[in-house]
């Protein structure tokens, strides 16, 4: 079992014969890279959606057409990079950047973005105060194969249980066009004439109570924080402050970017960043302490390794490449690095990465809180990277805005105290 | 041993640098006569250069080497080049727009991805740009240096292709469509997909003249007579087009080169707004080019008529017979020391190559058979003895001594 997201680079990459997972996937891979071994077997006719690239309907952009004619750069979030790119592309826009993202890209326009390339449906859309302007493909699940163990395996008997099984599931009907509905009006942050506001991100998931008790702590009131219905635009008594729910690990990117002047994420993300951008001007600027994890190398309990001196000499015995899996790519490849690992490959990975040793991968770089599950998985820790817990980041250039910089200190300063009560 | 090289580039070995060289050569020695001059850009550029309408075709975008960069945070990509000229016309924009008439060459290597293994994934051309002149003899001077180069390097039965890019832009406005689907028939046929034509949503009327209209060959007058045949005769629109094309096909055919008109033989480069050319030997494409002044406007520069030509260095690699053209080398001497005449040996060697000889110090490893001489040198009396092929030996005493042999 994998996150969705995984599916197709593993069975890309051979570690699987068969897989099934939503076309958005699928196409994300084969987009940037057409001559992989994934191969398309078919459609299963359930799990119908779309992907959108959508705007924020009040800022004036309607159609694609509004969007190529505007100058300067088009910022594109989307957990889909490589079709952001294509549409791009295809759209034959002068200048762009895309971010790319781990969730929550529906937050972005029109602030953080100038559009989303997002998947769901137009009343999802409309909920979320975006208007679709072009619909990119229709996601559906999809049955995919390895080429090369398609042309060497007879699979015909998996396949056709395999659709029989999908043939039981209800159909759900195509999704159709609505009509005249109206995106809902969110509270967006003040407009951009307002230079003093400061723009806060704060985590989405299971970050969210350990925060709010944090913020509660240092006197900042939050409404609708975590949200029940899904508001990523909470309500504080922080006069001049705007918050916004995003995912940690996309908030070093943003600060980099200049979306946000202040974030709460991990440091274990911060440094993955950095890792990828050193130079990125983006720091901690407060340690708040909590949510501690050790980021590790892993490996199998069966594999004669105790250190990380001893990966270099399992690494040169061996003629296939190390295969390191990780959410911290940047963290993976640079550990790799560092490590003098010769041949090595680093599979990215979506969570659960516990699920990769032994068969889908030789190292992980893992965190772990108390490393009971890595035991439970068989597994063994023979290196520690660093320690993360969760901090404040900012940027590392000078805040040229007196006000704002006045406002940045009074925040920190009441974290601290939060801190210091936590 | 499994190669390690990465898949879809090739090494160059000595004897294959020696035509490169040689190949590089020709094409210097040709521009630096018509009178250009060499220019190098980075192997990195940005991404957005080469993304807007009329540089590449999203056909070419997708198979770019595009990355972000260590500080690519706000997520805009580099690119490894994969094209000549919109480099050189960035640098033009960035340094010598001043100059009125600008006539450059480079010779660089471009990367495009390559699936099938036919083809490299890394490419050189040789490139030549003329930058601030509009007009046919520009175009034609391009095509001319292009041969030149062909017939230097001794390379014969080359064939031209001429199309019109801004005819073919104002035939697709002709049969009615909008700018939008005039944009997406020009994009497939530039990625050569001209059999996919149909599935554009075209009717039938439209594509049977559009594939008529792709379909015309030959030499200038049976071109026009065609296209009037089609037209009836009402060729509006279409007039400068036709103009522009007759008399660039017209100056080539009073040179003697040897030409066909096909409008459907454009490729890959959105940025041609006039003629262009493609050089075929055979089957092969060896060179192409063609006149884009739109793009210099387009990048952000002043308004710059322009147009280039290139070379394909890899073809013409496999053309070239360097047995006629790389004169033979002379042999060589090899300079023999004892390890305390090392110090000598090094100052002979040093002075041999003064004079123009080709000499190696002994590592041990060489084959005195591979030298027209071996020089021996010693700390004491003879200091130096010299032996030829026929292994006759000459003594000498000093390095003048040497060389006064050596001349004989």
């Amino acid at each position: 079992m994998f996150h969705e997201r995984d599916i197709p680079v593993q069975v890309a990459i051979g570690n699987y014969d068969l897989g099934i997972c939503g076309s958005d996937w699928i196409e994300e891979l084969m987009v940037k890279y057409p001559s992989s071994a994934l191969m398309k077997v078919g459609l299963l006719g359930y799990g119908q959606s779309a992907l959108y690239v959508a705007v924020s309907p009040d800022e004036g952009i309607s159609t694609v057409e509004t969007v190529r004619q505007r100058s300067g750069v088009v910022r594109i979030a989307s957990e889909y990079p490589n079709l952001a790119e294509q549409f791009a592309i295809n759209l034959r826009l002068r200048r762009f950047g895309v971010f790319p993202l781990w969730g929550a890209a529906e937050a972005y326009p029109p602030e953080s973005a100038d559009l989303a390339l997002v998947c769901g449906t137009e009343e999802g859309l409309a909920d979320c105060g975006l208007a679709p302007i072009a619909k990119v493909l229709t996601v559906s699940a999809c049955l995919v194969a390895n080429r090369n163990s398609w042309e060497a395996k007879d699979m015909k008997d998996v396949v056709a249980s395999i659709y029989d099984k999908a043939a039981a599931q209800e159909a759900e009907p195509e999704i159709t066009r609505v009509s005249g509905r109206r995106p809902r009006k969110s509270k967006l942050f003040p407009p951009g004439a307002d230079g003093d506001i400061i723009r806060l991100a704060l985590p989405d998931g299971h970050q969210q109570s350990p925060t709010f008790d944090l913020l509660s702590k240092a006197g900042i009131g939050l409404d609708d924080y975590p949200s029940p219905t899904g508001n990523r635009r909470p309500a504080t008594d922080l006069a001049g402050v705007a918050i916004k729910v995003i995912r940690p690990q996309d908030m070093p990117l943003q600060v980099a970017s200049g979306n946000f002047d202040l974030a709460v994420t991990g440091r274990d993300w911060l440094r993955e960043h950095l890792c990828q951008f050193p130079t990125s001007p983006v720091k901690e600027l407060l340690d708040l302490r909590s949510g501690r994890v050790r980021i590790v190398a892993v490996v199998s309990n069966d594999m004669p390794v105790a250190d990380a001196s001893d990966l270099i000499k399992f690494s040169a015995g061996r003629t296939a490449p190390l295969r390191v899996a990780s959410e911290y790519i940047n963290i993976a490849d640079k550990y790799a690095r560092d490590n003098h690992l010769g041949s090595y490959r680093v599979v990215p990975t979506w969570g659960a990465t516990e699920a990769f040793l032994p068969e889908d991968a030789d190292l992980l770089i893992e965190n772990t809180e108390t490393g009971g599950t890595i035991a439970r998985h068989n597994l063994k820790i023979i290196d520690t990277l660093f320690e993360s817990t969760a901090c404040l980041i900012g940027s590392s250039r000078r805040v040229a805005n007196a006000v704002k910089r006045g406002k940045i200190n009074a925040i920190i300063q009441a974290l601290q105290t939060g801190v210091k009560l936590n | 041993m499994k190669t390690q090289r990465c898949k879809g580039t090739r090494d160059l070995s000595p004897g294959e640098m020696a035509v490169f060289r040689l190949i590089e050569g020709a094409f210097r020695d040709a521009c630096l006569n018509w009178g250009y001059k060499e220019v190098r850009t980075p192997t990195l550029e940005y991404l957005h250069l080469f993304t807007s309408v009329g540089t590449l075709t999203p056909g070419m975008l997708g198979r770019v080497y595009s990355f972000l960069d260590w500080d690519g945070w706000s997520g805009e990509r580099v690119v490894l080049r994969p094209d000549g000229t919109i480099p050189v016309a960035r640098l033009y924009i960035d340094s010598m727009e001043k100059e009125k008439l600008a006539k450059l060459f480079y010779v660089a290597n471009t990367f495009i991805f390559e699936a099938t293994g036919e083809k490299t994934r890394e490419r050189w051309q040789c490139g030549a740009e003329l930058l601030g002149v509009s007009s046919p003899s520009a175009d034609v001077e391009l095509v001319m240096l292009a041969l030149e180069v062909l017939q230097r390097l001794q390379i014969d039965g080359v064939k031209l292709k001429v199309s019109h890019a801004g005819l073919i832009r104002a035939l697709l406005a002709r049969l009615g469509l909008s700018s939008e689907e005039q944009a997406r028939v020009f994009d497939r046929i530039l990625d050569g997909d001209g059999k996919e034509l149909a599935e554009l949503g075209l009717d039938r009327t439209e594509l049977e003249t559009l594939s008529a209209l792709l379909g015309l060959k030959g030499k200038a007058s049976t071109f026009v007579k065609g296209l009037k045949a089609l037209f009836d005769p009402d060729l509006a629109g279409l007039q400068p087009g036709i103009d522009d094309l007759v008399s660039v096909a017209g100056l080539l055919e009073a040179l003697g080169a040897d030409y066909q008109i096909d409008l459907a033989s454009v490729r890959d480069f959105e940025y041609y707004t006039g003629a262009i050319f493609q050089i075929f030997r055979g089957k092969d494409k060896i060179g192409g080019g063609g006149r884009y002044d739109a793009l210099i406007p387009l990048m952000g520069g002043k308004d710059t008529p322009a147009s280039g030509v290139a070379l394909y260095l890899d073809r013409l690699m496999g053309l070239v017979k360097p047995e006629a053209l790389i004169e033979p080398e002379t042999p060589g001497i090899l300079v023999r020391a004892k390890p305390e005449a090392a110090k000598e040996g090094f100052n002979l060697v040093a002075r041999l190559h003064e004079a123009g000889y080709r000499a190696e110090f002994n590592l041990g490893a060489q084959s005195g058979a591979d030298f027209g001489w071996t020089l021996d040198v010693q700390s004491q009396a003879p200091k130096f003895i010299l032996t030829d092929r026929a292994e006759k030996k000459f003594e000498a005493q000093t390095v003048n001594e040497v060389l006064k042999l050596l001349a004989r």
